[in-house]
């Protein structure tokens, strides 16, 4: 039994061990701005397709199915405030990691895993970098101020299709989707939309870098990596909106 | 043999385990300055990681490691990059940055060196022009490293190695999976660098006749190319690991003379005027 527990909690320490110096490294010096500005380059504006694809069907969808229901009671004019709600609480954040960490924390576990197999990383230590400052620290920090950023385009992209379906399936005013949508908004929603992505964001890419630098196993490793870092990505973005979830419902039941 | 110089490496009983599998077995030698070691062994006997735990890359299980004299066994991470600012390696398959060119690839120790942080760029860009203009590949500079031949890209890799002309060099397996003409390309280096700029090298190969040509030949500046050394020889010591275990430390004569079953699988009698 023991033994079975031993291999699960050194990979949890393992984790740990990582994201301690890389967060550690971001205070310290060398600091890699250039690497910094090209991860947030590739991170994020690389991503802002994906997102705005998947934010402008999130938000349609859900004017289409939240605009019927409201449509039996009368209130289709309060699907912008529906839409907008969900999306800068919820949606917004998750999808948007998510599909960050489908496109990212996968492509950073190829990337250092490829490193990691041909012996790259190993180069780096011999030439006087250490790996974790020099690929996982900007990794970290370009994703901690991207995914925010891509989130609120997520949002506002989400809203406009919203919009376009109000408009055309249920003849709604743009000065009534807009104001509506806009007021429904308070700062713990706008706050919990923008902490769920940065705190997110540590998921993508401590997963991706984690997996990336375990790889073994030649080529087959590096696919194996790239799958355990997209899944434990993934799935820790849905475990973290909870807990942070969490703490706004409580916090707000309270004010 | 030439006298014995200063002692640069010492493994002292170095055994490393990587979770059960035993990678090194007690393992106690010594380089001194001077000397070019051939570490013979067959796939999985202990050679690449042999040169990584001298390189402080794998933290010995047990035992000791020196490096002029230093204990560098329980230094910290941090520590270890100045420690390996004394050693150029080149790595099994080249290792060099898909997303550098051939010239960043180059200078990469001497940007990141504490050593060379207060070098002036334009001294570097000659340092790198130096260290490939070495290897002959000085029109390669902007490069990517896709772009070259595998034989280019280890010749890249020794450039990168020597740049920062550390007095110890470590070369894993040079000529695995390269065509003849090309292994004796980058064996040629290797006996260049030890000949001109006198370093001291751990050369890890399977191949006897790579150790038979370091052993036997010298580089003549004049000409450019080998020529048969003399009655002196030159300080090559022969090693031979099975197993994580070393089994033969010793001069080519006594490796040639060895009876021992696995030893003499490694040693063919070559000709020793083939180059």
């Amino acid at each position: 039994m023991l033994d079975k527990l031993k291999g699960p909690i050194q990979e949890i320490q393992e984790f740990y061990q990582l994201t301690g110096r890389a967060l550690r490294n971001v205070a310290r010096k060398p600091h890699y701005v250039d690497d910094i500005i090209l991860q947030m380059d590739s991170i994020g504006v690389g991503s802002i397709p994906i997102v705005l694809l998947v934010g402008i069907f999130t938000g349609a969808v859900m004017a289409l199915q939240l605009g019927r229901e409201l449509q039996q009671y009368g209130q289709t004019g309060r699907t912008g405030q529906a839409v907008s709600i969900i999306l800068v609480r919820e949606l917004g954040p998750v999808l948007t990691s998510v599909m960050v960490a489908g496109r990212n924390a996968s492509g950073i576990a190829s990337e250092l895993g490829s490193m990691k197999v041909t012996e790259q990383i190993d180069a780096m230590r011999a030439l006087g970098t250490d790996p974790i400052q020099k690929l996982v620290t900007p990794r970290v920090i370009a994703t901690a101020i991207m995914l925010p950023c891509l989130t609120v385009i997520g949002d506002l992209i989400g809203m406009a299709g919203g919009f376009v379906v109000g408009k055309y399936f249920y003849d709604l005013k743009a000065v009534q989707y807009w104001s509506l949508a806009w007021r429904a908004l308070g700062w713990s929603d706008v706050g919990q939309g923008l902490l769920k992505p940065f705190i997110m964001s540590f998921s993508v890419s401590l997963f991706g870098c984690y997996f990336g630098l375990k790889t073994t196993g030649g080529t087959q490793g590096v696919g194996r990596a790239t799958t355990q870092a997209m899944v434990w990505a993934s799935v820790f973005i849905f475990v973290l909106d909870f807990f942070v979830g969490l703490i706004f419902v409580n916090g707000g039941a309270t004010v | 043999m030439a006298d014995a110089g200063e002692s640069l490496l010492r493994f002292e009983n170095v055994t490393v385990d990587f979770g059960d599998v035993r990678a090194l077995d007690n393992v106690s030698f010594e380089v001194r300055q001077g000397e070019t070691r051939i570490i013979l062994g067959a796939a999985g006997s202990g050679k690449t990681v042999l040169l990584k735990t001298a390189m402080g890359l794998n933290p010995p299980s047990q035992g000791r490691v020196f490096l002029s004299g230093d204990d560098i066994t329980k230094k910290a991470e941090a520590e270890l990059f100045d420690v390996r600012s004394k050693m150029g390696m080149l790595f099994q398959e080249s290792a060099l940055f898909d997303s550098m060119t051939v010239a960043q690839n180059v200078a990469y120790p001497l940007i990141n060196q504490k050593a060379f942080h207060a070098m002036p760029r334009d001294k570097m860009v000659e340092s790198v022009r130096d260290s490939l203009r070495f290897v002959e590949l000085e029109q390669t500079m902007e490069k990517y490293p896709s772009e070259l031949s595998g034989g280019m890209r280890r010749r890249v890799a020794i450039a990168r190695a020597v740049v920062a002309k550390p007095p110890l060099l470590f070369y894993d397996s040079p000529t695995a999976g390269l065509d003849p003409i090309t292994a004796h390309t980058i064996m040629a280096l290797i006996i260049k660098e030890r000949d001109v700029d006198n370093t001291t090298a751990l050369v890890v190969t399977y191949r006897y006749q790579d150790g038979n040509l370091v052993a036997n030949f010298r580089y003549n500046s004049g000409s450019g190319r080998l020529d048969q050394a003399g009655t002196s020889g030159t300080n090559t010591i022969f090693m031979v690991l099975r197993e994580g275990r070393l089994i033969f430390e010793g001069g080519q004569a006594e490796l040639e003379a060895s009876s021992d079953p696995y030893i003499t699988k490694f040693v063919k009698r070559p000709e020793k005027n083939a180059a």
